[in-house]
């Protein structure tokens, strides 16, 4: 685990986001539920990486891991470094000001994130005020500017305006106004488009490249649509029952998935000039995590199984420069026919 | 059979549902808005055809949908079923288009009885249209879970014993009991990750072949109904903006309204990554539809006559209908595709 720490270390010495063996665990009435499970990854500066993977494989999970936004019953465990500082194992009070400052948040349902008796810009400033020392006329103005940034028109108006009063594009951006009001260097966005219509989503996802581009901000994206994922991600990870089972940019992956599981999800996508064929779906249904099959826990549903795969975990094994994998046999995936 | 008749046409449907009714309004003694879900649309359904219908939350698709099924009676026009107005079918004939028309919705949860099992589910589509004398109903039960591909044991089992995707293969199986002609599905694996997505779409063509089925297909995801489509509905707040072949409404589109969806839907390939948005602006409230082109408000091309007329849906290319001003909209890269000139 050290040793690929070393990857993420910029030539300048600045380094993004360490992960390393963040798992989270709850409790349930059904048994133990290990919903991230030694989760390892890397967001360098002003990257935009990819989380994917189907509903309950963690991603959220994963996020909120990394934020110290789990509560108890569950637990969290590992290490998760951001500026060379352990997130996991730093005393509540100066964590609560890297988050929303340095560190922020957008989630999956913004009606939940939002305080519904409070204007937005009343929400914008006081953020501002937590993170900055700006006065009450620059944190106004600030607001204000924030709210044309995302693309709320009117901004004037709608600052004294309630989040009932906003449409879901709306909240979505003003999240996002929220977000970005303290210039964060890292962003873990939750679904930040999942809820919008198409034509709103394209527009969020290119306002958050121009702020990466703007901000040099790193940036976790967790999806589920890997149209999201080749639009708008450098790098990406690919999640099944609470383990990464897949990393590397998101050209090599899609080029030449080595994981059973992400060939599925890429051969389960529709694409031009295939209309009314069969797909190439994966069949079954992913494990309850209080009941995961033993060895890779993919193995139920997987074609290339054998009987290793049954009984030992496949490791997530370093295969290139950033390229990780987690099954026993990655080399005759990555050989099998391309997908379409 | 008359193969030139469609099996289903909408005939300048009209629906309204009424808004909120305000204070203010109650006050000055003004009506309560009225919500345009459905503003003269117009389209066949031909036999044996999957016809895609797409279109931004709000557009008016369910509300299209629920109309084609006589579970929204239609204001204005007609929906007609096999040259018949279902709005004045009474009795028996009502009942025969129950059977031939069925619907599946989007919540496969919500529409399947928790406290019946998926034998007595299916068992009820069965005898309440007839289908099968009583002592060959199991036979018929273990048929239908075959085709949808669900386990035998399924039968004596409840609904939330069930994932998703298996929910709505009852759903399918529910439909399919009582055999329809057509099918109407209204966003049905939308809620379904990918990987259950695609067994239900292989599920769906395979039994459209095998069955002769008329599909349509509600969705918001443009892959998706492109991928199983053989016509596409373009629609915005409650009006069709185009009606095309699958191929040539992703091709060439001939509406800025279908031009913009289509690119605002992020392609599946990373080396195509492209900064530009395709479309700013909101959709405008349906309270308010403006009175010239529905889409004037957020046209990269709008001009003056666009918004004061509605445009009507006129032929374009073969089989392609747009209602927009600009005729010529996408003509150019609609020869350029046309397999008569493959130079481009
Ligand atoms: N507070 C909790 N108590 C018990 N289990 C939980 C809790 N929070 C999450 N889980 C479980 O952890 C697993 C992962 O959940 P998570 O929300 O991370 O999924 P996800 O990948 O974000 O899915 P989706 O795409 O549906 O948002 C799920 O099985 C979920 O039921
Ligand atoms: N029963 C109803 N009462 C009042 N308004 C309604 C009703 N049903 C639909 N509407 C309104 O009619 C319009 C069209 O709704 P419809 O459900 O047909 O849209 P849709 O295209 O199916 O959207 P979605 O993609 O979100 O499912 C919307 O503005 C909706 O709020
Ligand atoms: S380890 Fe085995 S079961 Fe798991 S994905 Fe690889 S081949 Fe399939
Ligand atoms: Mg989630
Ligand atoms: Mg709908």
């Amino acid at each position: 685990m050290t040793a690929s720490t070393a990857q993420t270390t910029m030539s300048d010495g600045t380094k993004g986001l360490v992960v390393r063996g963040l798992t989270t665990t709850f409790d349930t009435t059904r048994g133990l539920a290990i919903a991230a499970a030694d989760v390892d990854f890397d967001v360098a500066p002003g990257e935009v990486v990819g989380l994917v993977g189907e509903s309950g494989s963690g991603k959220s999970v994963t996020l909120r891991s990394i934020m110290r936004l789990i509560r108890e019953p569950g637990k969290v465990s590992g290490r998760v470094e951001w500026g060379g500082r352990d997130l996991v194992a730093m005393p509540a009070e100066e964590l609560r000001k890297v988050r929303g400052g340095e560190i922020a948040m957008i989630f999956q349902e913004p009606m939940t994130a939002l305080n519904p008796v409070l204007p937005i810009g009343v929400q914008i400033e006081e953020n501002l005020k937590a993170h900055t020392g700006l006065t009450g006329s620059q944190r106004r103005a600030r607001a204000l500017e924030l709210m044309n940034i995302v693309g709320i028109p009117a901004a004037e108006r709608r600052l004294d305006e309630y989040p009932h009063q906003f449409s879901g594009g709306m909240r979505q951006r003003a999240m996002i106004a929220i977000a970005l009001a303290c210039s964060p260097k890292l962003l873990l966005a939750d679904e930040p488009t999942t809820a919008l219509d198409v034509t709103i989503q394209d527009q969020i996802l290119k306002l958050l490249l121009d702020l990466r581009d703007r901000l040099a901000m790193s940036v976790v994206l967790v999806t589920h649509d890997l149209g999201v994922v080749a639009a708008t991600c450098d790098r990406m990870a690919v999640m099944y029952a609470g383990r990464i089972v897949e990393t590397g940019t998101v050209a090599e992956v899609f080029a030449r998935p080595h994981h059973p599981y992400t060939r599925g999800l890429l051969g389960s996508v529709p694409r031009s000039g295939h209309s009314r064929t069969m797909l190439q779906s994966i069949d079954g249904t992913p494990p309850s995590l209080t009941a995961l099959p033993q060895g890779c826990a993919f193995h139920p549903r997987c074609s290339f199984a054998t009987e290793i795969c049954r009984t030992d975990r496949p490791p997530l094994d370093l295969i290139g420069a950033g390229r990780r994998v987690a099954c026993h046999h990655h080399e005759e995936v990555a050989a099998a026919e391309p997908i379409l | 059979m008359n193969t030139h008749r469609p099996i289903l046409s909408v005939d300048g449907v009209s629906k309204r549902f009424s808004g909120p009714y305000s204070l203010l309004r109650r006050l000055k003694g003004e009506p309560p808005l009225a919500v345009h879900a459905l503003s003269n649309v117009t389209l066949d359904v031909e036999r044996g055809e999957t016809l895609g219908i797409v279109g931004e939350s709000g557009c008016g698709k369910s509300t299209l949908a629920r109309c084609m099924v006589r579970l929204h009676e239609a204001d204005d026009g007609a929906v007609r079923f096999d040259g018949t107005d279902i709005s004045n079918l009474h009795g028996s004939a009502r009942r025969a288009f129950n059977r031939r028309v069925q619907m599946i919705f989007q919540d496969p949860y919500g529409s399947l009885n928790p406290r019946m099992t998926v034998q007595q589910i299916i068992g009820e589509a069965l005898s309440v249209h007839k289908m099968r004398p009583k002592a060959d109903i199991p036979a018929r039960i273990a048929e239908l879970l075959d085709l949808v591909r669900l386990p035998a044991d399924a039968a004596a089992r409840y609904p939330h014993e069930f994932s998703g995707g298996q929910r709505q293969r009852i759903g399918i199986a529910r439909a399919l009991a009582v055999e329809p002609e057509v099918i109407v599905a209204d966003e049905l694996v939308s809620a379904l990750d990918v990987s259950v997505q695609a067994q239900v779409v292989n599920l769906l063509l395979q039994l459209q072949e095998k069955l002769h089925l008329t599909v349509v297909f509600v969705a918001h995801d443009l892959r998706l109904v492109r991928h199983i489509s053989h016509r596409v509905v373009v629609m915005y707040l409650g009006q069709i903006m185009e009606i095309s072949p699958a191929d040539a409404l992703f091709s060439a589109p001939r509406h800025p309204y279908s031009k913009a969806l289509l690119e605002a839907a992020p392609e599946l390939d990373p080396g195509q990554k492209n900064r530009n948005v395709a479309l700013r602006g909101e959709l405008p409230s349906p309270l308010n539809v403006p009175p010239g082109c529905p889409f004037a408000g957020r046209c990269p091309h709008v001009f003056d006559r666009c918004t004061v007329e509605r445009p009507l849906l006129s032929p374009r290319g073969p089989g392609q209908l747009a209602a927009c001003h600009l005729t010529d909209f996408g003509a150019a890269e609609a020869a350029a595709t046309l397999p008569a000139q493959p130079g481009h």
